[in-house]
Formats: C-alpha cells, structure tokens, sequence
C-alpha cells in the first residue's frame, strides 16, 4: 500500500531527470525540501519508528519496499538517512531523554540526524576511528574529521563514531555546535554529502549513546545496507526495464536492435541476476523483523549482491543504449553513477564476501 | 488451526508411524532422489519397497495427482509440506524419475483417459521407469527438427530413425518420443508425441560414454518397431504442443533438483578447502578462493531464496518460463561450485583413477567433467535465454 503510494509520487514528482537541477553548486539542500515534507506526510520517514514515539512501528521489510520505490528514480531525499543512519542509532542506545527529543521529529521528517561515519583511508575499519574523544574539563573533546556524510548540509545532528578512553563510542552532536564545520562535497552521484570536522567539540557525558557501541554501530551498518540494498534494487530495475524498452524502439540495420541474439541474451542473463538480488534483499529485509539470528548474514547477502547487481546493469544500459547513452542528456548515465557511488557506500562487495565467510566459519 | 497446519500433523504422525528407520536421515528428498522403479531394477532394500508401499496405499507417492490414477488429490501447497516433512525426517522420495516428474503431469494434461488409468498408476507406484526420447543427431536446439519417422499402417504406427540421449534407456521399459507424422507441414506442425514399449521389437538402446566416462547416457535405435495408434498423447501432428509442456517440467526439475539442499556447496567446498587448503586462525589462508567460495555460497543462497520465493508465487500447476531462469541459474551455479573445486584440489584434482588420489577427490572430478553437459541438456543456456528473451522480456523475434 504504501510502497505503491511512494511508486506513484516518484512518478509524478520525482523522475530522476530532476537531477540536473538538484545538482547544481548553488542548490542549497541537494534534494527537495517540499518533496521530503510531502514523503515525511505519506507516512515514510515515520515507518519504522516505535509508536511510542510518533512512529508506526512497522519493520524494515515495509520500509525496503519504500526505499525500493524511490531507488527506482534515485531520488536522493534523506529517508534512509532518517529512518536508519539517525533512528536505529538512536533508538538501540539513546537516552530516554534522547529518544523523546529527537524520535518523535524525525518521525515528522521535521528533523534530520544522520551517521557521521567514514574518515578518509577508513576504507571498511569502521570500528577504529582517528576521530578522538577525550577527556576534558566540562566532560569531553571531540576532534577529527568526517568525510562523505550523507545529508551533512541539512543535518540538525551528527552521530559520530569516535575512540573515546574506554573504546568506541556514539557521540551525538548537535551541528550548529562552536567548533563543527561543514563543507559540501560533490559526488559522482551528485548527493549532497560532505566533510564535517570537530575542532575541540564540547561533548557531555549525556551526549554519549549508551550500551555497546560496536553492537549499536554493527546492527545500523546492517540495517543501512539492507536499506540501501532495497533503493538499489529498485535502481536497477530501472534501469534494466528503460534498456529493455530502448532495445525495442531502436532500429538499426532495418530491426529493432532488440531482436540481436547477441542483445538477447545478455538482458536475459541481467533478468536472472535481479530476480536473485530480490530474492536476497527481501529475505535480509525480512530476516530484519522476524529472524535477528539470520540477519547478519543475510545483510552480507543483500548488500554485496546489490553492488555486484547493481553495477553489471548499469554497464550494460550504457552499452546497449550506445552512444547516446554516454550523453548527458540521456537519463541512464545517472544510474551507473549512482551504482558506483552505492556499491562502495556500508561496505564493499569484498567487505561483505569476507563478513560473509566469517559468519559462515571459513 | 488452518488445514494446512492439520495436513502437516497428519504428515507427521504418518511418517513416524510408517517411515521405515532404516531410510530416515539417508536422502535430501530432491526430486531425483529415492527409488527409481521399474522392471529391470537391481534387488532393492525390502525396505525401500514397504515404504514406496505404504506411501502408494496413501497416494503420497505422486500426492498432488487425482485419487483415481494412484495420486492423493492434494494441492501444490499440501504436497510441500508432505515433501517438506519428509526432507526434514531426512527420507528418500518414495518414488523418483521421469514418469513421475515429467511424463506422468503431461499425460495428465494431454492424455487420453485410457492412457492415464494405464499408466500412471503404475507410475505411481513405481512400477514402469521412463525414459525420453526426443534428442536425435540432427536435432539437438533445434529440436522440432525431428525426423524420426512414423508411417501408419492401420491401427499402428511404424518407427524408423535414431534418439540421443536417451538418459537411462537400458533401465527403462517405456520410452516418449517425438516423432515425425508429417514432413510436408511446417516443422513444428508435424510432429506426434507417442509412447513406446521398449519391450517392442526393434528397439536398440546403446549406452554413450562421455568425457568424464561411463554415463547413464544412451543412444536408442528404432528399426520398424510397431506402435499402437491409440499411444499417442494429445493429437496426431500436434505433438509439439505437448513436448513443450514437458520440457518446462524437465527444466524446473533440474532447477529445483541442483537447489535442493540449501548451503551444500558451498560446505562441500569449505570441506574441500580443509583438506587441500593451509588454515590460519580459523579462516582459509588464501584471500582469493575465500572470497570465491564466499560469492559461490551468496549465490547458492540468492538461487535457494528465489526457488522459495517462485515456490510460494506459483499459482498455477505447471511451470511456466520462470523455470528457465531457474535452469539458467542453476546449471551454471553447479558449474562453478566445481570449477572452484577443482581450483582447490589443485593436483589431487587431476586423478582419473588408480594410486595417489582418494575417493572423494577422484568422484568431484569426474563430477567436474559431467557438470559441463548441466548447461547443454535439458535445452541448452543458449535456448533458455532465448525463451526468457521473448517469453518474460518481450524482446522481438530474430529476423
């Protein structure tokens, strides 16, 4: 139901060539603001939220039909960086206080908190950061710097992994805080992230997620590439079905170019690859709310099978579309940029093969 | 509780009951594994015999087939979990092969009534074993290329030519085949789909050698063998209709037979990796065929959550063109499963028999090679892409 709402307004208001507008240097947010406050009313950003806090207390399986649905026209509104980067943090080890502070707003799509996560040379070493925590005379001070952080331009606050003292931690930050700075980036995918440094941040004991924290950060890792598994799912799609489409209307040599045994069975070959990447990632979506054991593993799944899904279609629409498919006027190229961005983004397909293995005991 | 939740306790309560302890936790329960029947099988484990008996007596032996040719009546859904009940006692299929796989859903579609109260009891119950008869020299892909002729001679019509591959025929009593009734129509329009005792005189099965040896494979010469007119399944000339049906049977059972034991190859090549292999700290040393055995055991489970996934989907009875994506799938997952096996064996790879290699090594060999032929029969990759091409993506006909 819902993911058929989403469906219908990215193809009313959200087809990807918007792009090209959203990815100019003096656009100020990188999305749009009326689309995320119409998709926040629809109910998505509210989704997976607990009642308790203003949400609707569904799984991620309904929110992967969401993101699926956007993914389809790339739309780069910051529901996955509400729904998972800003409230699954949140939720496993905020504060009560925390938790009736940001939730209920984040549910509303009023707020935005997103994952202050990658450093530059990280690569997938998530759980060392440079990023400092330490002590100081008002409580804590945090240094370091960020890169790539989705949604950094618009975020109200940070979540920010760090080496405090006693091992990792969750730092949440506000970020009109003195000594945060933030620097827009631009990306092959054109999606609004950006440097964020902290110079010396004040942070207080209450700032600090409580619990585990490698706990905390591996299960939202997880979530996040299931979620961005589903957008990339939909993506693909997409894109294959506009190859597919292209394949029939283009006539070269008298036929369609369509009717090539050589084109054929290629596009067959990408059909057999989706129909597993859909298997994978409902069964990680699923796995999310009703089998916490098969989770872990099926997240692996989803995500490596996406990246290597995702970016064999992309390749493929440029070549079958030919030469126009290298234009920038053509739509298709988006995908292949999007595909490049996503495959490298919560874990490559090497990092999840390795997961995978460990997890499997070899 | 829902009915289907009552049909899986009556299972239940059945195979404890019933299911002989000497066969429980022997099989995977895939379609092709249990007791393949027929007059020329080797003496059996009596066993096997009472438990193919009292699952007949049931109709569990063919379930979803109709009460009154041998089958229990049950649907698509009931039958899963009578299958899945039995895989999880870890019992052979009471009965396996083509007639039960591939012959007897066609004849109940196109059979006449006489043929099927003939026939599929006895396949039911194990009785008959099938093989097929469609492949010949000059028709491989291009299989309405039959030419296998049929000339009618009053109630009879008279074989002459040549079937390849005719998988098993030297242990089957009846063979399908396509034949040709009629070369001046359009190929696909002249062909008739008949059964054929192999009991008759002038039929010759041969067995075929492969590159990885001896074969179930056989070649069968047909030298005016005499057949009944009233054995042709649908209408005469119209075969083609009919063959089709059955080869998306063929294709799904191969699809589901390769997926049916979720995680196997890729723990067959975890244990491969700790024979062959150096280990350190609990993980195989070399980074590379780790993380080939990783991707190998994704796609494994991706093919496994999508045989689920078309399995609950599935409304109609009959496999439509989603089995040739699952024999695409399949047949080259198979194929890689042993291509990196062999990577891993190295040169205990190599052995063809004889001193210096073990059991195991020598069978995954001659595996290796016989997963070649995954992707030929069966309709080749080529012809599956082709049919998902047209069939699922709407690409236009070759010009």
């Amino acid at each position: 139901m819902l993911a058929e709402t989403a469906r219908k307004l990215v193809e009313g208001k959200a087809k990807v060539a918007r792009i090209r507008e959203l990815r100019r240097p003096d656009h100020p947010t990188g999305f749009s603001r009326e689309l995320f406050a119409e998709m926040a009313e629809l109910g998505f950003t509210a989704l997976s939220i607990p009642e308790d806090f203003g949400g609707m207390g569904l799984g991620l399986f309904d929110l992967a039909q969401i993101l699926e649905s956007l993914g389809r026209e790339l739309a780069p509104e910051p529901v996955l960086t509400t729904a998972v980067l800003g409230a699954v943090p949140l939720l496993r080890g905020g504060s009560d206080d925390q938790k009736q502070w940001f939730l209920p707003s984040l549910a509303a799509g009023e707020t935005v908190v997103t994952l202050a996560l990658d450093e530059a040379g990280m690569r997938d070493r998530w759980f060392s950061p440079k990023t400092r925590l330490e002590r100081s005379a008002e409580g804590f001070a945090l240094s370091g710097e960020k890169i790539q952080v989705a949604d950094a331009l618009v975020a109200d606050a940070f979540i920010v992994t760090c080496e405090s003292p006693s091992g990792l931690a969750l730092a949440l930050v506000d970020a009109k805080a003195p000594g945060v700075s933030i620097e827009r980036q631009f990306r092959v995918d054109s999606r609004a992230v950006g440097i964020v440094r902290f110079d010396g941040v004040a942070v207080r004991e209450s700032d600090l997620l409580q619990g585990d924290a490698r706990a905390i950060l591996q299960e939202t890792l997880d979530r996040a590439a299931v979620a961005l598994s589903a957008e990339m799912l939909g993506a693909a799609e997409k894109a294959f079905a506009d190859t597919v489409g292209y394949l029939k209307e283009r006539v070269q040599f008298g036929v369609p170019i369509g009717s090539f045994q050589a084109l054929q069975h290629r596009a067959a070959t990408l059909y057999c690859e989706l129909q597993l990447l859909r298997s994978a990632v409902m069964a990680a979506a699923r796995a999310a709310d009703e089998a916490p054991e098969a989770f872990p593993r099926l997240a692996a799944l989803a995500k490596a099978t996406a990246n290597e899904t995702f970016l064999h279609v992309a390749k493929e629409a440029i070549q079958m579309h030919g030469g126009v498919g290298m234009t920038d006027e053509f739509d298709i190229g988006f995908y292949l940029k999007r595909a490049q961005a996503a495959a490298v983004t919560f874990g490559d397909t090497s990092h999840h093969r390795r997961r995978w293995a460990e997890l499997n005991g070899y | 509780m829902s009915d289907l939740e009552a049909f899986r306790e009556e299972v239940r309560a059945f195979l404890e009951e019933h299911a002989p302890k000497s066969l429980r936790g022997t099989s995977p329960c895939g379609p092709f594994d249990g007791y393949w029947g027929g007059k020329k099988h080797p003496p059996v484990d009596p066993d096997v015999l009472r438990w193919r008996d009292v699952c007949y007596e049931r109709g569990f032996t063919a379930p979803t087939w109709p009460r009154e040719y041998g089958g229990a009546g049950l649907s698509r859904k009931h039958a899963a979990i009578l299958w899945e009940e039995m895989r999880a006692m870890g019992l052979p299929r009471p009965v396996v092969g083509f007639g039960f796989a591939m012959i007897g859903p066609t004849l109940l579609e196109y059979g006449s009534e006489e043929l099927k109260r003939e026939h599929l009891p006895k396949i039911a119950r194990g009785e008959i074993r099938w093989c097929q008869g469609y492949s010949e020299p000059g028709a491989g892909s291009d299989l309405a290329n039959v030419q296998m002729r049929a000339e009618r001679d009053g109630d009879h019509f008279i074989l002459n030519g040549q079937k390849i591959w005719t998988s098993h025929a030297d242990k089957s009593d009846w063979i399908f085949c396509l034949v040709r009734t009629n070369s001046s129509a359009k190929k696909q329009q002249g062909i008739t789909f008949i059964l054929v005792d192999m009991e008759t005189p002038g039929v010759t099965p041969r067995k075929i050698d492969l590159i990885s040896g001896s074969s179930p494979f056989c070649e069968t010469f047909f030298e005016n063998v005499r057949v009944p007119v009233r054995n042709v399944v649908g209408e005469i000339d119209k075969g083609w209709t009919v063959g089709k049906a059955l080869l998306a049977h063929e294709r799904a059972n191969i699809g589901s037979s390769i997926g049916r034991m979720p995680g196997s190859g890729q723990r067959e090549l975890v244990d491969r990796a700790r024979r062959h292999l150096a280990w350190s700290e609990g993980k195989i040393e070399d980074a590379v065929l780790r993380e080939q055995i990783a991707e190998l055991g994704m796609i494994e489970e991706a093919f496994q959550l999508t045989l689920d996934r078309v399995a609950q989907k599935a409304q109609s009875g009959n496999p439509g063109s989603e089995s040739s994506i699952l024999k695409v799938v399949a047949t080259e997952l198979k194929q890689r499963r042993y291509e990196l096996g062999q990577a891993i064996g190295g040169l205990q790879s190599l052995g063809w028999e004889g001193p210096g290699f073990d059991a195991d090594d020598l069978a995954f060999t001659r595996e290796w090679l016989r997963s070649r032929a995954n992707t030929i029969e069966g309709g080749s990759s080529e012809i599956q892409r082709n049919i998902i091409a047209k069939q699922v993506l709407g690409l236009p006909e070759v010009k």
